[in-house]
C-alpha cells in the first residue's frame, strides 16, 4: 500500500469525492492554477477543469458566502480559506447563515459545505498563520468541527465531511502536513465524523488532545514509560465523542487535556466540564489543562514558549499522576 | 459617471407609451391587487405589534411598487432571496399570508412550508447578497435555465458583502439580479450619508455590468428593468443591479421614531408619488379601475388579512423543533439537553 503524507491524502480525498460525485467542487483563493499554497488541490484543476477547481477572488466572505448559496442549490462545493488566521471573515456567513439554514427554513433547506483551512502553530510562520481557531467554530451550533492528526484519518475525515448533509469545518494542522507518511489506501473508506480514537491504550491516566497536539503527546509518552497512559484523539470536536473520555476515565481516574487554543473557555474548558458532570466521583485529581496561553500567538522567535511541547506534556502527566 | 433613468408611469399616473410593457390586464390587476393586498397587510401587521400579538416589524409601506413589480418580473422556479422588508414579493412569489404572519409573530416553523426557491427572510444586512451570487452560480454550473433575484437597501451598499457578492458575480458571470431598495433612509442615516457616490446603481459598473436607477414607486417601470435584466441574464449575458429609486413612508421598524431625524414635509412630498395611487389612475383610464372595484377588492383582501391573521394565531409551536433541526441526525448532546428540557417541560405541565 503506498504511503502518503497528510497533503497527499487530502489530495487524494478530494480526487476521488470528485470523480465519484459531479457535484462536488473546490473553490478558494489560489487553489486552481496554484494548486494551493500548501499544494493540498495540486493537480485538480487539470483534471476537473475551471468550473469545479475554481480561483476565487480575494474575499473569505464571498468564498463562504457564495458556497453557502451554491450548497442550498445542490452543489457540494469544499471551500478554502488560505490561512485560518483569515477565518475570522468567515464566521459572519458561518453563524449568520451556514450554520442555521436548516434550523431557520425547518428543514427545507440545508447547507452541506466544508471549509477547509490550514491550522495552527509549529512551522515559524508570520503573524495570523500560527493560530488555533477551532473554538470560535465550535461555538455555534450547526456546525461540525474537524480537525485531523494523520494522513489516513485526513483522507478518511474529508470525505465524511464532503458527504455530511450538514456544513464542516475541517482544520488541516499545517504542522502535520509533511511530517510523515503512513499507509493511505486509494479508493473508498470514511472515517466517521463524531468519533474519537485511542492512540495508546492505558490504565493510569487519560491524555485527551487532537491535531498536532496528539502528535505531541505520542513523542511525550517515551519520557513517562513508566506510567500507562490513555491517549485520545478527538479528531471531531463537534459534535464531541464524549463517551470516549468519559468510558475512558472512569478506567483511568485521572486526565490531562492538551491544546493549542488559548485556555480560556477553549475546547479544554469544554472537555472538563464534560467530565465534571459524568464522571466526577471517578476522578482521583483535578484535571489539568495544557493549552496555548490567554495570550496572541507570537511570532517565531517565542512560539516555542507558546506551544506545548513533549516536555511540558510529559511534566503534565506526571504532575496529574502525584496528586 | 451615469446610469440611465427608467420611468414609464409618472406621479400623475400619465404613461410613456413608448416604453408601455404590453401586459395583459389580468396582469395589470394583479399587480395591483398585489400592491393593495401588501398595505393591508403592513397595516394590520403594525396594528398587531402594537397590541403585542407580533414582533418588531419593518413596514413597506410606499415601497409596494419597487417589490412587487421586481416579484412579477421573475420565473417561478428563479431564486428569490429577500432581506426583510420584502412582504409584498414573498405574497407575490405565492407565499401564503398565513405563514408571513406566523414568522413575524415568532414562529420559524412557518419557513418550513415555503415553496422551494424562495429564500427565508435575511435580517442580517447584505448578507444574503452572496448567497444569491453562488445560487445564480449553481444554476449555471448545473445547467439551469433559472436566475436569482436579491433585495437589499440603500444600507447594504456599504457592506462588505455587497461588495464581495458583486465582485463575484462581475467575474463568473453569474445569472444574478440585485435589486436594491433605495428608500433613502437606513433607519435614521440618510441616503446621501451612506455613500459619496451619485447613485447606487452606478456601483455595478465598477464591478463590470450594467446597473440602472428606476422610478421605484412605478411598477411598470420597476416590472420592465427586472424582466429585462432576468431575461439577459438567463440568457448568458451575466449579473444587473437594479435601484429602485422610492421612499420609506414608514418608520424603519415599529421600534423606531422617525421624527427624530427627518422632517414631516419629506414625507408629505413623497405621499404625492404613492405608487399605488398613480397605477389606480391608469387602471382608472384603461378601464379596469372604480370606486366599486375598489370596495370590492378592498374588501375582500381585508377578510383574505383577517383569515390569515387568525390562522396564524392559532399556530402551536414544537418545542421539539428547538433540537430538530439542528444538525440532519442529532448528536448525543443535543439529545440530552432536548431531554432536559422536555423533563422540565412536562413537569410544569404537571403543576
Amino acid at each position: 500500500m503506498a504511503k502518503f503524507n497528510m497533503v497527499q491524502a487530502l489530495n487524494l480525498a478530494l480526487r476521488e469525492e470528485m470523480e465519484r460525485d459531479p457535484t462536488v467542487l473546490v473553490m478558494g483563493e489560489d487553489v486552481g492554477v496554484d494548486g494551493g499554497v500548501f499544494r493540498v488541490t495540486e493537480g485538480l484543476l487539470n483534471k476537473f477543469g475551471s468550473e469545479r477547481v475554481i480561483d476565487t477572488p480575494l474575499a473569505e466572505s464571498g468564498i463562504v458566502g457564495t458556497a453557502i448559496g451554491m450548497a442550498v442549490s445542490g452543489l457540494k462545493p469544499v471551500a478554502e480559506i488560505q490561512f485560518e488566521g483569515f477565518s475570522y471573515l468567515t464566521i459572519d456567513q458561518l453563524a449568520a447563515h451556514a450554520s442555521r439554514i436548516r434550523y431557520r427554513s425547518r428543514g427545507t433547506y440545508h447547507c452541506p459545505l466544508v471549509m477547509r483551512s490550514p491550522y495552527g502553530g509549529g512551522v515559524k510562520a508570520l503573524e495570523h498563520h500560527s493560530e488555533a481557531v477551532a473554538t470560535f467554530f465550535i461555538h455555534i451550533p450547526g456546525l461540525k468541527v474537524v480537525i485531523p492528526s494523520s494522513p489516513y484519518d485526513a483522507k478518511g475525515l474529508l470525505i465524511s465531511a464532503i458527504r455530511d448533509p450538514d456544513p464542516v469545518i475541517f482544520f488541516e494542522p499545517k504542522r502535520l502536513y509533511r511530517a510523515f507518511r503512513e499507509e493511505v489506501p486509494e479508493g473508498e473508506y470514511t472515517v466517521p465524523l463524531g468519533e474519537g480514537k485511542k492512540l495508546t491504550e492505558g490504565d493510569d491516566i487519560t491524555l485527551i488532545s487532537w491535531g498536532s497536539m496528539a502528535r505531541v503527546c505520542l513523542e511525550a509518552l517515551q519520557q513517562v514509560k513508566d506510567v500507562s497512559v490513555e491517549l485520545i484523539d478527538l479528531r471531531t470536536l463537534s459534535p464531541m465523542d464524549e463517551r470516549i473520555i468519559i468510558e475512558s476515565i472512569k478506567k483511568t481516574g485521572r486526565a490531562a487535556v492538551v491544546h493549542e487554543e488559548p485556555r480560556t473557555l477553549g475546547p479544554g474548558a469544554e472537555v472538563v466540564a464534560r467530565i465534571n458532570e459524568k464522571a466526577f466521583l471517578y476522578l482521583e485529581a483535578p484535571v489539568k489543562r495544557l493549552t496555548g496561553y490567554d495570550v496572541p500567538v507570537p511570532l517565531p522567535k517565542l512560539e516555542d514558549y507558546y506551544l506545548p511541547d513533549a516536555e511540558r506534556v510529559a511534566d503534565a502527566i506526571k504532575e496529574v499522576m502525584a496528586f | 459617471m451615469s446610469v440611465d433613468w427608467l420611468q414609464i408611469l409618472d406621479a400623475e399616473g400619465n404613461v410613456e407609451e413608448d416604453l408601455e410593457p404590453k401586459l395583459d390586464n389580468g396582469m395589470l390587476e394583479k399587480f395591483y391587487r398585489t400592491m393593495v393586498l401588501t398595505r393591508l397587510f403592513d397595516d394590520k401587521a403594525l396594528k398587531l405589534q402594537r397590541q403585542g400579538r407580533m414582533l418588531t416589524y419593518g413596514s413597506s409601506l410606499g415601497q409596494e411598487a419597487s417589490v412587487i413589480g421586481s416579484a412579477y418580473a421573475m420565473n417561478p422556479d428563479d431564486w428569490f432571496f429577500p432581506s426583510f422588508r420584502e412582504h409584498g414579493a414573498q405574497i407575490a412569489r405565492g407565499i401564503p399570508l398565513k405563514l408571513l404572519y406566523t414568522y413575524w409573530m415568532g414562529h420559524e416553523d412557518a419557513n418550513l412550508s415555503l415553496p422551494y426557491r424562495n429564500f427565508p427572510v435575511a435580517i442580517p444586512v447584505s448578507t444574503q447578497i452572496p448567497h444569491a451570487v453562488g445560487a445564480a452560480w449553481a444554476a449555471k454550473i448545473l445547467k439551469q435555465n433559472i436566475a436569482s433575484v436579491v433585495y437589499f437597501g440603500d444600507g447594504a451598499t456599504s457592506e462588505g458583502d455587497f461588495h464581495e457578492g458583486l465582485n463575484f458575480a462581475g467575474v463568473f458571470k453569474t445569472p444574478t439580479v440585485f435589486i436594491c431598495q433605495n428608500n433613502q433612509y437606513a433607519i435614521s442615516m440618510p441616503r446621501e450619508r451612506q455613500t459619496a457616490s451619485k447613485t447606487l446603481a452606478q456601483k455595478a459598473l465598477a464591478y463590470g455590468f450594467e446597473g440602472v436607477q428606476v422610478d421605484g414607486n412605478d411598477v411598470l417601470a420597476v416590472y420592465s428593468a427586472t424582466k429585462a435584466a432576468l431575461d439577459k441574464a438567463r440568457a448568458g449575458g451575466g449579473p444587473a443591479m437594479i435601484e429602485c429609486f422610492t421612499y420609506r413612508m414608514s418608520a424603519h421598524t415599529t421600534s423606531d421614531d422617525p421624527t427624530k431625524y427627518r422632517q414631516m414635509a419629506e414625507v408629505e412630498e413623497w405621499k404625492k408619488k404613492d405608487p399605488i395611487k398613480r397605477f389606480q389612475i391608469y387602471l382608472s383610464k384603461k378601464g379596469i379601475w372604480s370606486q366599486d372595484y375598489e370596495n370590492n377588492l378592498t374588501k375582500e383582501l381585508t377578510e383574505q388579512v383577517e383569515k390569515a391573521v387568525e390562522e396564524a394565531e392559532s399556530f402551536k409551536p414544537d418545542v421539539e423543533n428547538m433540537f430538530r433541526y439542528v444538525y440532519a441526525e442529532m448528536p448525543p448532546h443535543l439529545r440530552e439537553q432536548k431531554d432536559e428540557l422536555l423533563a422540565y417541560v412536562s413537569k410544569k405541565m404537571g403543576r
